[in-house]
């Protein structure tokens, strides 16, 4: 193993990465454009909720139930109609999510001390917006069912009646609940697969096509020198994507970051060979650019978007699905990030994560090494 | 003209399906998307991993207890006993969230008390966590119901009792939810169907890019230009296999959506299809338009991802457009893949037709011409 074979490999690599204006676009500039536009666009928190209103009673009871909902900031009351048809167009145009129906004798009903009831229709095709709305609109009407029960029974005793079960929840490490704290952290990782796979393999397949790494291979240089020299090239690029990521994470989007910034740069460097190593063995494996960049996809950027835990939830998928998220790397690196930005937790929680990423790092190694020595034979 | 167009289009469909592996790439990738998708994309929050933290020990509290354990979607995995285990629970990730019945629970409940209950949330999936908060208020308001009533009952006895005989009720408030649409609330009902829009959109607008560029990377452009093909068919000739193409894997995805994962399908067929038709002016129009800024295979690779993925999450596919800032909602007007997706998820779902659909029509309509409009008139002065 050369040092200066190493180096002077690097510098090329480096070279070549510069020179092409849009591989160091793709490299520089798309990760920072997709973290904003991402970071503000991607959002699952539910509030403004479209609602529309039908009151068939138009009395005092039944307008005091409907501010309510005006009063709410998770619903925002579109507009009042004048009947149940045209609420159900309403749903069928998309104009809105939720209809809030009175029927005409709810007063009395309410008077009478009677059930008191409503409907609310809902768009159920987004089903996890449609939960979210329908576990509010339960927690609304049975608070203020609670009010008027109470305020009915003091008119009788002239004593309030007691909430049986005081029940507080408490969020811990986003207490916001802002879903911009849990999609941040997980898309630096997103976007380090992305970047890192992508270039990558599709620059050393470019390789092999324009017959430019017969070349290389002809020289003293080793394969293991050569993927190593390879990686730290790109390994500049990564790092450098890294920075940017977290810091405009932390500066920008306000995610809080209660964590160690060591842990956060040696558990960066583990994940960015990690990726590296199997961007080079994609493009030592596939024979084109064209069969790189699709086997860099399927094996990059789609796992990490979708099997990592980065917004879908591992512990939703079937069995067999969870099996298959212990091979995707960006799961253990999502779960790391989140660690340390949002729990600010150290390396006596995270040290199985990192454990894996050091195998996944050291075995694709290998594995790239190998695959290159037995091209040149 | 038809002839020559007719030859192209065979050579395109000898070239894409030419070696095994080629016809694989073209027909496994969209029905691997359809189940990673189908299984994996999933916002419904049933198995929630909680730790019950019990500091009162009498049968009210295990009440409660039997309250969670009786959902299906609760599972008890820890019974810590401190605030540290607790802790260590939630930053590990081990649980959810921790259930905590404060000491004197079942006392206060006995004396017409507030009885404390604690739930600690592990907020860091914003949208896990506000689903578990509603679903244990409901359990909790389940296990509450009753107490009340006991305790009201008990209340008017005795002022029944100190009054005399007055009518004595008091109104209870019920909510009747209809859910319409998705009735299960399955998200997979949401999200299969966007799963064809993107497959539409990837396959063609990569098919006619690459055909383009590979003429172009191997020098064979020249050549077909000498023959007496003219630009207009040389593009047609390109991209109908690319429509075509397009086609099959929706039919593969849409039979799949079916039949494996039984999403419904209210709608029109022949009115998906005409919408299919339109989108598909806009895809190939895209592709053209790639493949006259890039000169290698790899740089139209990376434009197209560079366009395809922000147009994929700004399609409202994942994430509610509704939610994003005034700013990026206008953009979303600009990305043809928004209307599309709405337009399939309305026919798969709620079966609306045209009466309703038509002004998203008309934008993919609009988008589709000039798309195509404008990379057909670059791709002549490239020619020249």
């Amino acid at each position: 193993m050369s040092w200066q074979r190493i180096g002077a490999i690097f510098k090329k690599e480096l070279r070549h990465i510069m020179r092409d204006p849009r591989s160091l676009g793709l490299a520089l500039v798309q990760p920072l454009v997709m973290l904003l536009l991402f970071g503000s666009a991607l959002s699952l928190d539910v509030d403004r909720i479209s609602t529309l209103v039908y009151d068939a009673d138009q009395t005092s009871a039944s307008r005091e139930l409907v501010r309510q909902f005006q009063g709410s900031k998770y619903f925002e009351i579109e507009g009042f109609v004048d009947s149940a048809r045209a609420v159900q167009r309403g749903i069928d145009k998309n104009r809105i999510l939720v209809g809030l129906i009175v029927p005409r004798d709810y007063a009395k009903h309410v008077a009478a001390g009677q059930v008191a009831d409503f409907q609310i229709l809902l768009d159920g095709s987004d089903s996890n917006t449609a939960s979210i709305a329908l576990s509010y609109v339960n927690a609304l009407v049975q608070d203020y069912g609670n009010h008027l029960r109470a305020t009915a029974l003091n008119r009788h005793a002239g004593r309030a009646l007691p909430v049986p079960v005081d029940f507080q929840v408490r969020i811990w490490y986003n207490s916001s609940l802002e879903s911009k704290n849990f999609v941040v952290p997980g898309l630096v990782a997103v976007i380090l697969v992305v970047i890192a796979g992508m270039l990558a393999s599709l620059t050393i397949a470019r390789e092999w096509e324009m017959g430019t790494m017969e070349q290389l291979l002809s020289t003293p240089v080793r394969p293991a020198e050569l993927v190593l020299a390879k990686m730290l090239a790109f390994f500049t690029v990564g790092a450098v994507d890294t920075a940017i990521a977290v810091l405009v994470g932390v500066f920008v989007f306000d995610v809080p970051f209660r964590g160690s910034v060591w842990l956060l740069a040696l558990t960066s460097c583990l994940f960015l060979s990690g990726v590296f190593f199997w961007g080079i063995l994609i493009s030592a494996l596939a024979k084109t650019q064209l069969v790189a960049y699709q086997v860099g996809v399927a094996t990059t950027f789609l796992p990490s978007f979708l099997l990592s835990g980065f917004i879908y939830s591992i512990d939703n998928m079937p069995k067999v699905v969870q099996w298959i998220t212990h091979i995707v790397p960006a799961r253990y690196f999502v779960t790391i990030l989140r660690g340390i930005f949002l729990k600010g937790v150290g390396p006596g929680v995270l040290w199985g994560n990192m454990l894996l990423l050091v195998c996944f790092m050291v075995g694709v190694f290998f594995l790239a090494t190998w695959r290159l020595s037995q091209k040149l034979t | 003209m038809w002839e020559r167009i007719a030859q192209i289009v065979r050579k395109e469909f000898v070239q894409l399906l030419r070696s095994p592996r080629r016809r694989l790439a073209v027909f496994i990738p969209p029905l691997l998307q359809l189940f990673v998708f189908g299984y994996a994309v999933n916002l419904d929050v049933d198995n929630i991993r909680i730790g019950w933290m019990d500091e009162d020990h009498t049968p009210a509290s295990r009440n409660l207890l039997s309250g969670f354990q009786g959902s299906t979607r609760f599972h008890i995995v820890a019974l810590p006993e401190n605030d540290e285990q607790a802790q260590g629970l939630l930053e590990r990730g081990d649980a959810h969230a921790v259930l905590r019945v404060l000491p004197g629970f079942a006392e206060s409940i006995e004396r017409g008390r507030a009885a404390g209950v604690q739930l600690l949330v592990d907020g860091t999936n914003s949208n896990t966590a506000s689903l578990i908060a509603g679903y244990s208020q409901q359990i909790v308001a389940a296990f509450a119901t009753p107490v009340v009533r006991k305790q009201q009952g008990k209340l008017l006895f005795t002022m029944a009792a100190n009054a005399g005989s007055t009518s004595m009720k008091a109104p209870r408030l019920d909510v009747e939810t209809r859910v319409w649409f998705n009735a299960d609330l399955l998200s997979r009902n949401y999200f299969v169907p966007g799963v064809v829009v993107n497959i539409i959109m990837l396959v063609t607008v990569m098919l006619t890019a690459m055909a383009m560029v590979r003429e172009r990377e191997l020098g064979t452009m020249e050549q077909l230009m000498v023959t007496p093909i003219r630009p207009v068919e040389l593009i047609l000739g390109k991209t109908l296999p690319a429509a075509f193409i397009g086609l099959v894997d929706m039919g593969l995805v849409i039979a799949g959506a079916l039949l494996v994962f039984h999403i419904p399908f209210r709608g029109n067929p022949l009115l998906l299809l005409l919408c299919v038709i339109l989108f598909l002016f806009t895809t190939l129009g895209a592709g053209l338009l790639m493949s006259t800024i890039s000169n290698t295979q790899q740089q139209a690779m990376m434009t197209s991802f560079m366009f395809a993925t922000p147009a994929f999450m700004l399609s409202g596919f994942a994430f509610p457009i509704r939610n994003m800032p005034v700013v990026v909602q206008y953009l979303t007007y600009l990305n043809p893949l928004r209307y599309f997706m709405e337009i399939v998820r309305s026919i798969f779902l709620k079966g609306t037709g045209v009466d309703v659909l038509w002004p998203q029509m008309l934008a993919m309509l609009v988008f589709g011409v000039s798309m195509l409009a404008l990379s057909t008139s670059r791709f002549r002065k490239r020619l020249d």
